[in-house]
């Protein structure tokens, strides 16, 4: 078993409104950033987890994020590292 | 018939649910720690109001898997009531026990206020003292009460009467301005595919008595009654 940092992206899906993030591309709008579309506002969630390789923590983390980490109705979410620790 | 009412950490409606059943209508009730496994025989299980966990992650995320989630579960699965208000609605949710999800209200401010919704079935065991086309005023106070679901899933519940109350105006009417959170079709409130799980955002429980300024929730509690204990 060797340990890993896995690091997960979570936003609300596509389609979905977000006001939040309407509300931060409305700002980047009036700070001249006039080609900001679709700004999306998530979670970052960083874990420490034992596994025998890279590829089983990344399934694992998957199974976390289909179970508790992300709600399958309105959010996506994408593994964004995974590292050894 | 006896109610149950949950008391997860971070509830904070217990209380008001277990004046509204045992004060205000004199019924058994007895509150259910959630790290208890025993419903105690209980006919109806509210799930409350509140903040439970401290709504980390998404509320209602964690308290799906409180240990007495798993009875609540069972119970509903046997075709027992269970009333899911506010927090209780969006634990329903997160629990599979309703389809949807109730995301950060559309203006990110929290609302506490009294609506207005409308009964839109009065053909289930929450609404059976009720007609179609009656608009109760019920306070809410939330903050994640936008209700969210995919098309298919919102042509569904309507197809099949099971959004039970929606949000209106003071002629009785939907519209964006009575609509308190951004709620999808101004959805307040659903029913479960075998209709003995009702979720809703507003407070029925808080609103049994003329003195706090509407007894309106009385006729979900009563319609409960009558059904269930008949």
């Amino acid at each position: 078993m060797s340990r890993y940092r896995v690091a997960v992206h979570i936003v609300p899906r596509k389609g979905i409104l977000d006001p939040q993030g309407k509300a931060v591309s409305d700002a980047l709008h009036s700070l001249g950033f006039a080609g900001v579309s679709d700004t999306r506002i998530g979670r970052h969630i960083v874990l420490h987890i034992a596994a025998a390789d890279a590829k089983e923590a990344d399934a694992q983390v998957r199974d976390m994020c289909a179970r508790l980490l992300a709600n399958p109705v309105t959010e996506d979410y994408e593994i964004a590292a995974v590292e050894s620790a | 018939m006896k109610f149950g009412i949950v008391t997860f950490p971070g509830s904070n409606c217990d209380y008001d649910s277990y004046h509204a059943v045992a004060d205000t209508l004199g019924l058994p009730a007895v509150y259910l720690w959630h790290k208890s496994t025993d419903l105690q025989g209980v006919d109806v299980v509210v799930l409350p109001g509140g903040f439970s966990y401290g709504d980390y992650l998404r509320a209602g995320a964690i308290a799906r898997f409180s240990p007495i989630m798993r009875e609540v579960a069972a119970h509903a699965r046997a075709g027992g009531p269970v009333l899911g208000i506010c927090n209780g609605f969006q634990i329903a949710c997160e629990a599979g026990l309703l389809p949807g999800a109730l995301l950060r209200n559309a203006k990110l401010q929290f609302v506490s206020d009294t609506v207005r919704i409308r009964v839109e079935n009065a053909d289930t065991m929450f609404t059976s003292r009720c007609e179609v086309g009656d608009v109760l005023r019920i306070p809410v106070a939330h903050g994640d009460g936008r209700y969210t679901a995919d098309e298919e899933t919102l042509d569904r519940l309507e197809g099949e009467g099971r959004v039970v109350f929606r949000y209106v105006n003071a002629s009785g009417v939907p519209d964006a301005e009575s609509n308190p959170n951004g709620a999808m079709r101004d959805i307040a409130g659903i029913i479960s595919a075998e209709g003995n799980v009702l979720g809703l955002m507003p407070h029925p429980e808080r609103a049994m008595e003329d003195l706090v300024g509407s007894a309106d929730g009385r006729r979900i509690f009563e319609s409960l009654l009558a059904r269930v204990s008949a």
